[in-house]
């Protein structure tokens, strides 16, 4: 496996695995407090939804020129990465309130709790509640596994990877059957916003013509630069005299 | 608002979310980049430098 395969595996995996969480988080509350039968039913339905845009998106993306490819994926990637790494950089400097797993599976628990349930058989709730939430969660998954893989010509091998991360989640959240509060999603989110950043720009400048000094290899200069970037900027927040802790007054 | 529209509004806030001045930054420099290659100059280090340049504007702005 190339250096390129493994930074492509990686990055899958660990943008997959921050989806599936959130996925796994909705799922679980309306399992719980309401009905596995009818939130496992809902997650099968999006599930094969899912199969369908994924085969009919996939061969799609790869009859695209190759350089078209790169400048609209990396530019995509670029502004999803910014996204991500800005509200990471934000949370670790204390602008933004931390993501709190908990917090979510609460505040889910409680709204099935309220809603009035259709009968003792099939629960619509449950199902709708999955549904939406696997659906959504998982077309971000099918986005990061097309256009990661069609990049590379590898839909295959970022189908593994996201297949590993859905299943280490899902695995994981059988053992404990809690929130996956432990798992710092922060630290997870800015990880996965270098990559996607790192890529964006790869690829982006790839695609607009340009050639990097060394080739692939210059990913190995990319992806640490703009980690390093990101943490500079967490300090330069945390220093900046307008920096005020989430819930101080202004 | 026809389903056209609404579908419109979706992608543009699945893709642009809260910071459409960092999205156009991010097309602005795709496009610099190949201006300079076309031209036959070295282009890799406009990318980089304007991803940096982007996430600093964006997190200056969300700090104030």
């Amino acid at each position: 496996m190339s250096g390129q395969e493994i930074g492509l595996a990686l990055s899958v995996f660990f943008a997959c695995t921050v989806e599936a969480v959130e996925a796994l988080t909705i799922v679980l509350a309306v399992g719980v407090t309401r009905s596995w039968r009818s939130a496992l039913t809902g997650v099968a339905v999006a599930t094969l939804v899912l199969a369908v845009v994924v085969a009919a998106l996939g061969p799609a993306l790869t009859q695209l020129p190759i350089d078209v490819l790169r400048v609209v994926v990396g530019g995509l990637l670029l502004v999803f990465g910014l996204q991500w790494l800005r509200k990471a950089v934000l949370r670790y400097a204390g602008l933004k309130a931390l993501h709190d797993e908990d917090k979510t599976f609460a505040e889910e628990s409680d709204a099935a709790r309220a809603a009035a349930r259709d009968g003792a058989g099939f629960d619509g709730y449950s199902f709708t509640i999955a549904f939406k939430g696997v659906l959504l969660e998982g077309l971000e998954v099918a986005f990061i596994v097309l256009t990661f893989g069609a990049s590379q010509h590898n839909i295959g091998l970022a189908a593994v990877a996201a297949a590993v991360a859905i299943a280490v989640v899902v695995l994981a959240g059988v053992l404990v059957r809690a929130p996956l509060a432990r798992v710092p999603e922060n630290t997870m989110k800015f990880f996965v916003g270098v990559m996607l950043t790192s890529f964006g720009i790869f690829w982006g400048a790839e695609g607009a013509g340009a050639s990097w000094p060394g080739g692939d290899a210059a990913l190995l200069v990319i992806i640490p630069g703009v980690a390093l970037a990101g943490l500079a900027m967490v300090r330069w927040l945390r220093r900046a005299p307008a920096h005020r802790a989430v819930g101080e007054p202004a | 608002m026809s389903w056209i529209v609404r579908a419109a509004s979706a992608v543009w806030e699945f893709v642009v979310g809260d910071d459409p001045v960092t999205a156009f930054g991010v097309v602005v420099a795709l496009g610099a980049t190949a201006l300079i290659a076309g031209a036959g100059a070295p282009a890799w280090w406009v990318m980089p430098l304007a991803a940096l340049a982007l996430l600093g504007l964006s997190l200056r702005r969300a700090a104030r």
